[in-house]
């Protein structure tokens, strides 16, 4: 599904601030795997959705979904293959429209846009329907500007987006790190839900530990732009908080420091 | 007395300046970008407009033909900023001042051309007032229109998406870069149509016409959504919005002409125009946000 060989990216190269974000990163996904990545701050796991999102381009390496080499490919051509959320609720949705127009925008993800009417009247019972699985009240609220909705109901929206249309690929950003525990826990229950019910091949990015581990059947710890650990299978079933820690300290040679991801 | 006499004039001077004002919005509003081309590229509509016509073109064509130079405008700026990565602000300005020389070379070197041996074929003219605002009113309820029918099209929402958040705009797929070229070229567009329009009612295009017409036309939005916010928050309310801003504004300007005001503040008055719109809702937010915060200290006591 994915395939990513011996990517590698260096911001400010060649000045005193250069910093090597990804360094060549060999990472191969399989259709359904549901993938967690964890790491400290600046060990490049952001850096590496963006590379696939296509927000930059790499200084090496290749990137192909589903057989297609998008390594030089726009972002907004790319978006086809791709369902995206950010850390950031405010990012993934248009503030200044309705919800309709924000998922009916999402829904023709990939699709030729023509001059005809923006929100079909069967789409809108779609969205109603689609909407009261998020169990937020938002299917009463379709003409509802987005900028209204709080932070998680702006994620779960998002969510929505991110799926309307099948991705090949789902990129989750710490999704879930900008909201409340309560609401965090029920975006995560509710990513769970949908990924699980559509089977769809998934690279979350996430800080808490106990979240990598309960979910996915894949996880993948990243250091100083390179992946240290990967597990999956019966091995990360059995995997505890403690696990990962020694597992961190064995292959990085130091021990994990980030409070953060170790509290979580 | 005199006031009454100006009002058919400044309504239908107001409603021209109501059509730039929608071309305005389009890029202000929707694609959150402050382009000053508009200034140019009113000037161009005017002087594309009037030298048609003193060719012996008819006069529609003239009109179509300065919609489609300011489109061409919009589009150098709009590659200006998204091909080679010039800021919004100075693509608008080095557009405007490319369009200097050309709006004089399109006059063939003279800083004015005059219509008005041909009053009778023009669509509207300051001779016959009430004429002039029913052929304006017209036009801009036909742009309206299709405005408000493109807008709604699952094109027009990607356009709205794009000045409304470009990150998700990409992430669903939206060119974001070819979207701005195409919004400007529709803002300027009609901001040159509303120049040919004006051309005519004056009887002439003149070089220096559109000079601050991007202060005029904010002022007309801040004034028209500072009312029509308030009964809906809808696009073609606030598209009818702020047409009425520009003709409040030209009333006013009138008035304080009436008034004695020197002239040569009016470009002045403009300014301030838009600078209270801009400075009251921040000055607002300051100040109640203050409040709040005294307010939760207290409460933490």
């Amino acid at each position: 599904m994915l395939k990513i060989t011996n990517l590698q990216k260096t911001f400010n190269p060649g000045t005193v601030n250069a910093k090597t974000a990804l360094n060549g990163i060999d990472l191969e996904l399989h259709d359904g795997d549901f993938v967690t990545v964890i790491g400290g701050n600046g060990a490049g796991k952001s850096t590496l959705l963006n590379a696939i999102a296509g927000v930059w381009k790499p200084d090496f390496g290749t990137i192909e979904i589903d057989g297609v080499d998008v390594t030089n490919m726009a972002e907004h051509k790319r978006a086809k293959f791709l369902g995206r959320v950010f850390q950031d609720p405010m990012k993934g949705t248009a503030p200044d429209m309705e919800i309709a127009e924000n998922l009916s925008i999402a829904a023709r993800r990939g699709t030729k846009r023509k001059l005809r009417w923006g929100i079909k009247k069967a789409e809108r019972e779609e969205y109603k329907s689609l909407l009261a699985t998020l169990e937020l009240g938002l299917e009463t609220r379709l003409s509802c500007k987005v900028g209204l909705l709080s932070g998680g109901q702006r994620q779960a929206v998002t969510l929505l987006m991110a799926t309307l249309k099948r991705p090949k690929l789902l990129l989750l950003d710490e999704h879930t790190a900008a909201l409340d525990p309560k609401t965090a826990s029920k975006v995560l229950e509710l990513t769970n839900k949908i990924v699980s019910e559509n089977k769809l091949t998934t690279l979350m990015i996430t800080h808490n530990m106990r979240d990598a581990i309960e979910y996915g059947n894949r996880l993948i710890m990243m250091n100083q732009g390179e992946i240290i650990v990967d597990v999956s299978g019966e091995e990360k079933k059995n995997l505890k908080v403690d696990d990962l820690l020694t597992l961190f300290t064995k292959a990085s040679g130091k021990e994990f420091a980030n409070d953060r991801a170790m509290l979580g | 007395m005199s006031f009454l006499n100006a009002l058919p004039g400044a309504v239908a001077e107001g409603l021209i300046w109501g059509l730039m004002a929608i071309g305005v919005y389009i890029s202000y509003k929707i694609l959150d970008i402050a382009d000053l081309t508009v200034d140019g590229s009113i000037c161009t509509g005017a002087c594309v407009c009037a030298v048609l016509i003193t060719k012996g073109v008819p006069v529609p064509v003239c009109i179509l033909l300065a919609f489609i130079a300011g489109a061409l405008t919009g589009v150098v700026t709009g590659v200006f900023h998204t091909a080679l990565g010039i800021p919004s602000i100075l693509a608008g300005i080095l557009t405007q001042l490319i369009l200097y020389s050309v709006n004089l070379s399109i006059l063939s070197g003279k800083s004015l051309i005059s219509v008005y041996t041909y009053t009778d074929s023009l669509i509207l003219h300051m001779s016959d007032n009430p004429h002039a605002v029913l052929a304006a009113g017209i036009i801009i309820a036909v742009v309206i229109v299709c405005l408000w029918l493109f807008f709604y099209t699952e094109f027009g929402l990607t356009l709205k998406s794009t000045g409304d958040n470009p990150d998700m705009s990409r992430a669903q797929g939206v060119n974001v870069n070819f979207n701005k070229v195409l919004g400007l070229a529709i803002s300027n567009g009609i901001v040159a149509l509303s120049g040919a329009l004006l051309a005519q009612y004056k009887g002439s295009a003149n070089i220096n016409d559109g000079r601050g017409a991007i202060v005029i036309g904010l002022a007309a939005i801040f004034i028209g959504l500072s009312v029509s916010l308030k009964i809906k928050s809808n696009f073609v309310v606030s598209l009818i919005g702020v047409v009425g801003g520009g003709i409040v504004y030209y009333v006013i300007y009138n008035f304080v002409i009436l008034l004695g005001l020197k002239t040569e503040f009016l470009k002045m008055l403009s300014a301030i125009i838009v600078v209270l719109f801009l400075a009251i809702p921040y000055l607002k937010k300051e100040y109640f946000s203050k409040k709040k915060s005294i307010k939760k200290v207290e409460e933490g006591k």
